[in-house]
C-alpha cells in the first residue's frame, strides 16, 4: 500500500506493506532510534509518538500502530520535537532541569506524551502519562516537569498541518465502501484502531492479508441523537467516548479514565471493543448495563441487537463473515450507572473484575435492573439472577445481602494471573453493597480519600 | 572539602541527550550493513531432557542464516557468573521452562524471532521442583545445607523471654523491568578478535565469558557499554547469554551479529529478585525489648546457582536491620528450582532480611499495643556518642560487626518531627474509629544497609584519565552508567580535582580496554569505588603538573592552586589549558591511571563473622495508606523520606535516587506480582500482567529530604552510596497496610507480600474472622 504522511516536517510517500509498525520503520528503515521499543505491545509507552490527524494531535504507541493507519497523518518523533534552531521544546527543558531523566530510555516516550498534552492544554497529568511508565525515577521529577513547562507556549512547528492522504481500496472513506469490500473479502481482518490486532502482529508474529483499515471511514465515527438514545459510531475512540459520557454517565466515563492508557485510549475505538469479544473487555459490562443495542452490518443488510446477545461464548459471538459493527446506541435514561474496575494496578491494567449497575427504585421498591460483569465469565455477562433477586424487592441492605447470595447462580469464574475465583466472586458480591452505598450518596472509593 | 563541581545539584550528564532521543543504547548503535539478529528457541516444559530436535523448518525459514545448538558450540558452553553450571543452550537437560536451546541467526530480528517459534523438540519430562515446599521435600538445594549465622543463644533467650510472637511470611519475587531489555552486539575484527557491545553492568564478566565460549584469551576480548536503560542488578549476569551467543554467531558467521529480547522472552528467559519465605520466633520482654529472634529463610533461588549464595547471605548479613538484638540465629536455606535462576536486584538480598525482622517489629508492636516507632527506636543501636558507656553491651551485629556510625536515632527524631507522626498517627485512629469501609493506616520504617561487595576482592576499582594539552580532560573508570548518575558524579570529582568547569571533563564509555579486571558496577558501590579511582588517577596527574610549576617557579608545592579554571601559582596565573600545554612541553606524562582498593574489610561467610562492611547507610521513611475493605483495593497517600547519603556528591541526584527507589520498593510489596502456573510457566510476563508502579501510584504527597550528614569513613568526599539502600524505605508501604489491615479486627495480619489488593483483602477477612 501506498501512503503519504508527514514526518517531522517532512513529507513522506511510502510503499508499505500492511502490517508494519511504525515503530520498526522509524528504527529500521529511517535511522531514527530515538523512539524505543520498551515491550512491543503498548503496555509501557517508551514509543510514544505525536500523530496529528483531522485536526486533532494525540499520542500514540508507535510498536502497534501500522503504517497505513498514518495517510494523511502529521507524525512527531522525539527527534522533531525541538525547534529547528535547536532550541529545546518546554517539556524537554523542563525534564532537563527538574531531573526528569534517569536512564533516559523511557524519556523519549515521556517527552512525545508530555508535548501532545502540552499541546493540548490538559493538565491531568496523572492521567496522560499513565501509560509511560518509568522504572528509575518514581515519577515525581517528571510530573514537576511537566506542571513547570505548562504554562509555556507552544512551538509553532508542531501545528503543521498534514498532507492529503493518498488512499487505497483497502482503506474505505464509507461504511458503505467498507461494507461492499468486506462482504467481498469476508475472511480480511479489520483494523480500527490496532490496539489489540496489533498484538496479533508483534506478539503473535501473525501474517494478516488482507487487511481492511477502517480508519477514513468517517460516518463510522458520527455520534447522532436519534429517538433511541445517543447513536455512536463504531470507530468512535476511547477518548471521544469519555468526554460523551461525561455529562450522561459520569461512571462510565471514570471507567474509561482507567481504561488503558491515554495512547491506547487515543487509538482503540468503540466498536474494536465490542467487536473483538474479549471477556474482559471494559465497554461490554457498562453498555449493558444500560440496555445498549448494537447495528451490525453486512453488506446493504442491517440487523439490531442487544449487546449482550453478541456474546454467545468465549472466542464468540454472534457475527456472520463480512458482518461488522456499525455502531451502539445508548437509550436515553436517567443517570443510575456505576462502574467498578477492579484491577492489580489502578491505570492501564486489564480488569480482574469489571461491575456495571443500574438499578432503577421507584418509591423505595427496585422495578428494573440491569447487572453485568466482566472477568467473571467467558463473556461479559449480565447477573441475570442477581437482578431477579433485586427486583420488586424493597431496595435497602436486606434486599442487598439476599441479593448477594445469588451471585453463585450467575458466576463460577475462573482464577488466573489476575485473580482467583474467590477473590472475583466474593468482590463482585461487595461492589454490590458499595453500589447501594454510592446510590445513597455515600461514595467510597480509595480514588477519592486525599492525604 | 571543596568549593568546586562536587556536592552540585547538576543535571544527568545525558540529560540533554536523553530529551532529545540522541543518547544511544545498544539496539541504537549504527549497524554494519550486513548485520545477522539472533533468537532464542526456548525449551517449553520446566524439567526434563530433549529427546530429539528436529529444526528443519527453523532452517527453511525466510531470511534464517544459521541455526546453532549446544553441539555448534567450539568452546565453553557456559555463561554463569559463579559455578559453570548455567548452559548457553542446553545439551539436553532443561531445568526451567523459557531455557534457550538452540539459536536462530537471521537477516532481521523479525525474521529470527518467526523462525526460533518453529522449532520441534520432542521432551521426556520429570516432575518439575517449582515452590519452596517441593523443593524442601526433595531436598533440592544449594551448598550442602542451611547456612547459620548466630550471635549468643537464639532459642535459649527466646525460652526465657516473658512474651513470645511466631509467624510466617511469603515474600514475592520481583521482575527487574528494565525499561532497556537485554541486548548484546558482537563485532568480528581480524585475527578472531572480538568487540562487543552489551547492556551490562558487569563488562570484565562480559569479557570473560566471551573469551572463553571463543577459547581466545581475555585480551582478544573488548566489550564497550556508553550506557544502560536501567539495570537494577538485572544486568550484573543476565546479559551473558547475549553478549556469548553473538560473538559465538559472529565468528561463525564472519558477521557482525545483534540480539535483543523481546520483552516476553526478557521475561521469560531471565532471573528476578529471590522470593522468600521467611519463618520467625521472637523473644521480647512487657517495654517492648527484642530479647531474641530465631529466623528461618527459604530463597527460592531457580534452576542455576548464579549470584544466589551472596544474595542469601546479605539477606542473613540484614536480619537485624537497625537493631541490636542481643540474641539471633538465622537459618538460611537455598532452594534450586526448576524456575527462572534468580538473581541480582538493587538490594541484592538486604531487603528480604530487613522485611524479616520489620515484620517481627509490626508483630511485637500489635502484641503489646506499643507505637511501633517508639518500639523501633526502643531496639536501635546505639549512637556513636554512647558506644564508650561502661556498662554497655558491644554495639554489635549478629555477624560480629561493630556498628560505630549508626545515625538513626537523630535521623527519626527528624523525620518524626518533619512528617507529624505522632498528629497523623491520631488522626489515622480517628478515622478508623469514623469509617467501616475505608480504613488508614500508617507505618514508619528505619534502614540500616551495609556498604561493599560480601565478596571481599570485588572491592577495588581502577579509573584511567588523560588530559589533553588543550586542557580538556578524557575520562574513564570501571563503573557502568545505568541511570543512576555515576557518571555526572565522577565527572565532578574530576572537575573538582582539576579545579575547572564539568563541561571540561569528556565522559567516555566503559571500556574493557581502557579499565581492565573491573567489579560489576552494584552493590551501590559505583560512586565510592570508582570516584576514588579517579580522584587518585586526578591527583597523580595534577601533582605532576604542579610539581614541574614548582619546580619551574620556585615555588613551594603548597603554593599551586587548581581552582576556577586556573592554575595559580604564586601570583603568578595560568589557564588550565596553559598549564595543560607547559606540561607537555616540558615532557610531564599527562595521563594516569588511579586504582583504589576499600579499606578495613575482612570477612568469613561461612563462619559468618567479621567486618563486611566499610561503613552502612541508613534512612527512614513514614508512609500513608488507605484501603478498601471491601476489595483490598489500595493506594499510597503520602510518604516522607529521610536518607542518609552522607555528603552528598549531587545531591539532584541522590534525591532522585531516593525517591526512585521507594516507588520502585513499594512496588516489589505491593502490586508487583510474579505468578507461575503448575507446569512452571511465568504467567506474568509483559507489562500487561506484571504491574510496576505507574504515574499515579507515587504517593499524592512526596516529602524526600537528604540527611545532613558527613560519612564517619573516609569515602569520596564523605559521600556514602544511594543505589540501593532507599529501596527499602518502600517497606513502610508494606507497613503501612498492615496497619490499616490491623484496623479491621483484633487479630495480627501477617500479611504476605506483594499485598496485592487480593492480598489485602484475604488478610482483612483473616484478621475480621479473628474477631
Amino acid at each position: 500500500m501506498k501512503i503519504r504522511f508527514l514526518l517531522n516536517g517532512e513529507t513522506v510517500e511510502q510503499d508499505v506493506a500492511p502490517t508494519a509498525t511504525l515503530l520498526d520503520w522509524l528504527r529500521e528503515t529511517r535511522g531514527l532510534t530515538g523512539t524505543k521499543e520498551g515491550c512491543n505491545e503498548g503496555d509501557c509507552g517508551a514509543c510514544t509518538v505525536m500523530v496529528r490527524q483531522g485536526g486533532v494531535a494525540r499520542s500514540m504507541n508507535a510498536c502497534i500502530l501500522f503504517l497505513p493507519q498514518l495517510d494523511g497523518a502529521s507524525v512527531t518523533t522525539v527527534e522533531g520535537v525541538a525547534g529547528d534552531d535547536g532550541t529545546l521544546h518546554p517539556v524537554q527543558q523542563a525534564m532537563v532541569d527538574l531531573h526528569g531523566s534517569q536512564c533516559g530510555f523511557c524519556t523519549p516516550g515521556f517527552i512525545m506524551s508530555m508535548a501532545t498534552a502540552h499541546l493540548n492544554g490538559a493538565r491531568d497529568f496523572d492521567d496522560q502519562l499513565a501509560g509511560n511508565l518509568c522504572r528509575c525515577t518514581g515519577y515525581a521529577p517528571i510530573i514537576r516537569a511537566a506542571e513547570a513547562a505548562a504554562d509555556q507556549p507552544v512551538p509553532d512547528t508542531l501545528r503543521r498541518d498534514p498532507p492529503a492522504p493518498l488512499g487505497d481500496a483497502m482503506m474505505p472513506e464509507t461504511a458503505d465502501a467498507l461494507a461492499a469490500l468486506y462482504a467481498a473479502q469476508p475472511d480480511a481482518t479489520l483494523v480500527a484502531g490496532a490496539t489489540d490486532v496489533g498484538l496479533w502482529v508483534t506478539k503473535g508474529l501473525r501474517d494478516l492479508d488482507p487487511v481492511i483499515f477502517l480508519g477514513r471511514c468517517a460516518d463510522l465515527q458520527t455520534v447522532t441523537q436519534t429517538d433511541a438514545g445517543l447513536r455512536i459510531g463504531a470507530m468512535v475512540d476511547m477518548t471521544r467516548l469519555r468526554s460523551l459520557m461525561q455529562g450522561r454517565h459520569p461512571s462510565y466515563a471514570e471507567m474509561i479514565r482507567r481504561y488503558a492508557s491515554q495512547q491506547v485510549r487515543n487509538a482503540a475505538t468503540l466498536g474494536g471493543n465490542i467487536a473483538n469479544g474479549s471477556p474482559i473487555g471494559d465497554n461490554p459490562p457498562a453498555l449493558i448495563a444500560l440496555g445498549a443495542m448494537l447495528h451490525l452490518r453486512r453488506g446493504d443488510t442491517r440487523r439490531d441487537l442487544p449487546i449482550e446477545d453478541f456474546f454467545v461464548d468465549y472466542g464468540k459471538q454472534d457475527r456472520a463473515p463480512g458482518e461488522f459493527v456499525e455502531a451502539v446506541t445508548i437509550p436515553d435514561q436517567p443517570d443510575h450507572l456505576r462502574c467498578y474496575k477492579l484491577s492489580k494496578r489502578f491505570d492501564q491494567d486489564i480488569s480482574a473484575v469489571c461491575g456495571a449497575f443500574c438499578v432503577t427504585v421507584t418509591d423505595g421498591v427496585v422495578t428494573a435492573a440491569r447487572i453485568a460483569f466482566g472477568g467473571m465469565a467467558g463473556i461479559p455477562k449480565r447477573a441475570k439472577a442477581v437482578e431477579t433477586a433485586l427486583i420488586g424487592q424493597p431496595w435497602n441492605i436486606d434486599t442487598i445481602a439476599t441479593a448477594q447470595t445469588a451471585f453463585d447462580a450467575d458466576f463460577a469464574p475462573l482464577s488466573d494471573m489476575r485473580a482467583s475465583a474467590s477473590y472475583r466472586l466474593e468482590t463482585a458480591r461487595a461492589m454490590l453493597a458499595r453500589y447501594f452505598d454510592d446510590l445513597a450518596g455515600n461514595a467510597q472509593s480509595v480514588l477519592e480519600v486525599q492525604p | 572539602m571543596t568549593s568546586g563541581s562536587v556536592a552540585k545539584p547538576l543535571p544527568h550528564d545525558a540529560a540533554r541527550l536523553h530529551v532529545t532521543g540522541q543518547a544511544r543504547y545498544v539496539d541504537d548503535l549504527p549497524m554494519p550493513r550486513d548485520t545477522l539478529h539472533i533468537a532464542f528457541g526456548l525449551s517449553t516444559i520446566a524439567c526434563g531432557d530433549i529427546t530429539a530436535m528436529d529444526l528443519d523448518a527453523v532452517r527453511a525459514a525466510p531470511g534464517v542464516v544459521a541455526v546453532l545448538t549446544a553441539d555448534d558450540l567450539p568452546f565453553a558452553n557456559d555463561v554463569s557468573p559463579s559455578i559453570h553450571d548455567e548452559e548457553l543452550l542446553s545439551s539436553g537437560p532443561l531445568r526451567y521452562l523459557g531455557q534457550p536451546i538452540f539459536a536462530v541467526v537471521a537477516n532481521s530480528h523479525l525474521a529470527a524471532r518467526k523462525a526460533a517459534r518453529l522449532g520441534q523438540i520432542t521432551y521426556r519430562q520429570d516432575t518439575p521442583i517449582l515452590t519452596v515446599d517441593d523443593a524442601l521435600a526433595a531436598d533440592s538445594r544449594f551448598e550442602d545445607g542451611p547456612r547459620i549465622y548466630e550471635k549468643g543463644n537464639a532459642a535459649a533467650a527466646i525460652a526465657a523471654a516473658p512474651r513470645v510472637v511466631a509467624g510466617q511470611l511469603e515474600l514475592g519475587g520481583q521482575e527487574h523491568f528494565y525499561l532497556e531489555g537485554q541486548a548484546a552486539l558482537a563485532l568480528p575484527q581480524e585475527g578472531g578478535d572480538m568487540v562487543v557491545h552489551s547492556s551490562t553492568q558487569h563488562p570484565t564478566e562480559i569479557q570473560h565469558k566471551v573469551a572463553d565460549a571463543l577459547g581466545v584469551p581475555m585480551h582478544a576480548v573488548r566489550v564497550e557499554i556508553r550506557r544502560m536503560g536501567g539495570g537494577f542488578g538485572g544486568k550484573e549476569s543476565q546479559g551473558n547469554a547475549l553478549a556469548v551467543i553473538c560473538a559465538v554467531a559472529a565468528r561463525a558467521t564472519g558477521r557482525p551479529c545483534k540480539m535483543r529480547y523481546d520483552r516476553d522472552d526478557d521475561m521469560i528467559i531471565t532471573g528476578k529478585r529471590h522470593d522468600f519465605r521467611i519463618t520467625y520466633r521472637a523473644g521480647f520482654d512487657e517495654n517492648g525489648q527484642i530479647l531474641g529472634v530465631d529466623f528461618t529463610h527459604y530463597a527460592r533461588c531457580g534452576w542455576a546457582q548464579d549470584l544466589s549464595l551472596p544474595v542469601a547471605d546479605r539477606a542473613m548479613l540484614h536480619s537485624d536491620n537497625a537493631y541490636l538484638i542481643p540474641s539471633m540465629r538465622i537459618e538460611s536455606h537455598r532452594l534450586k528450582t526448576n524456575t527462572q535462576s534468580a538473581t541480582a536486584f538493587r538490594g541484592f538480598g538486604g531487603p528480604q532480611g530487613m522485611v524479616g525482622i520489620e515484620r517481627v517489629m509490626d508483630h511485637v508492636a500489635h502484641d503489646l499495643g506499643l507505637d511501633p516507632a517508639e518500639l523501633r527506636r526502643r531496639n536501635y543501636y546505639r549512637a556513636p556518642d554512647q558506644l564508650d558507656l561502661p556498662e554497655a553491651a558491644p554495639n554489635t551485629t549478629p555477624y560480629g560487626m561493630q556498628v560505630t556510625d549508626f545515625e538513626l536515632h537523630g535521623l527519626t527524631e527528624q523525620l518524626l518531627n518533619s512528617a507529624d507522626y505522632a498528629a497523623r498517627r491520631q488522626a489515622v485512629a480517628d478515622w478508623n474509629a469514623q469509617n467501616t469501609v475505608l480504613k488508614k493506616g500508617i507505618a514508619f520504617s528505619p534502614v540500616k544497609f551495609g556498604i561493599s561487595f560480601t565478596l571481599t576482592h570485588l572491592n577495588q576499582a581502577g579509573a584511567l584519565v588523560h588530559v589533553y594539552q588543550d586542557g580538556s580532560v578524557h575520562l574513564n573508570h570501571g563503573g557502568t552508567e545505568m541511570g543512576q548518575g555515576l557518571f555526572q558524579k565522577i565527572a565532578q570529582v574530576a572537575a573538582d580535582r582539576f579545579g575547572v568547569g564539568v563541561d571540561a571533563i569528556k565522559i567516555t564509555a566503559t571500556d574493557t580496554g581502557k579499565v581492565p579486571n573491573t567489579s560489576a558496577t552494584a552493590a551501590s558501590s559505583g560512586s565510592d569505588l570508582n570516584g576514588m579511582a579517579v580522584k587518585i588517577a586526578c591527583d597523580t596527574i595534577r601533582d605532576r603538573i604542579a610539581a614541574h610549576l614548582a619546580e619551574t617557579h620556585q615555588a613551594p608545592l603548597d603554593a599551586i592552586r587548581f581552582v576556577g579554571g586556573r592554575v595559580e601559582v604564586g601570583s603568578q596565573s595560568y589557564s588550565f589549558a596553559e598549564a595543560a600545554q607547559i606540561a607537555y612541553q616540558a615532557r610531564i606524562s599527562l595521563s594516569a591511571t588511579g586504582y583504589y582498593k576499600t579499606p578495613k574489610l575482612e570477612w568469613d561467610r561461612i563462619k559468618g563473622r567479621g567486618r563486611p562492611f566499610f561503613y552502612f547507610a541508613y534512612g527512614a521513611a513514614v508512609t500513608e495508606v488507605v484501603v478498601d475493605t471491601r476489595t483490598g483495593e489500595n493506594r499510597i497517600l503520602r510518604a516522607d523520606l529521610l536518607h542518609d547519603a552522607g555528603a552528598s556528591l549531587n545531591p539532584a541526584l541522590d534525591i532522585g535516587q531516593v525517591e526512585g527507589a521507594y516507588v520502585q520498593g513499594a512496588g516489589w510489596l505491593t502490586t508487583e506480582e510474579l505468578v507461575w502456573d503448575d507446569n512452571g510457566h511465568l504467567r506474568t510476563h509483559a507489562p500487561s500482567t506484571y504491574k510496576i508502579p505507574a504515574c499515579s501510584d507515587r504517593p499524592d504527597l512526596f516529602n524526600v529530604a537528604l540527611w545532613d550528614a558527613q560519612n564517619r569513613e573516609d569515602t569520596i568526599y564523605r559521600s556514602k552510596a544511594v543505589g540501593e539502600p532507599p529501596f527499602m524505605l518502600g517497606i513502610s508501604a508494606y507497613l503501612a497496610l498492615s496497619d490499616a489491615v490491623a484496623a479491621c479486627g483484633s487479630a495480627y495480619p501477617a500479611l504476605d507480600a506483594p499485598a496485592t489488593a487480593e492480598q489485602v483483602w484475604t488478610a482483612i477477612r483473616r484478621v475480621q474472622d479473628g474477631l
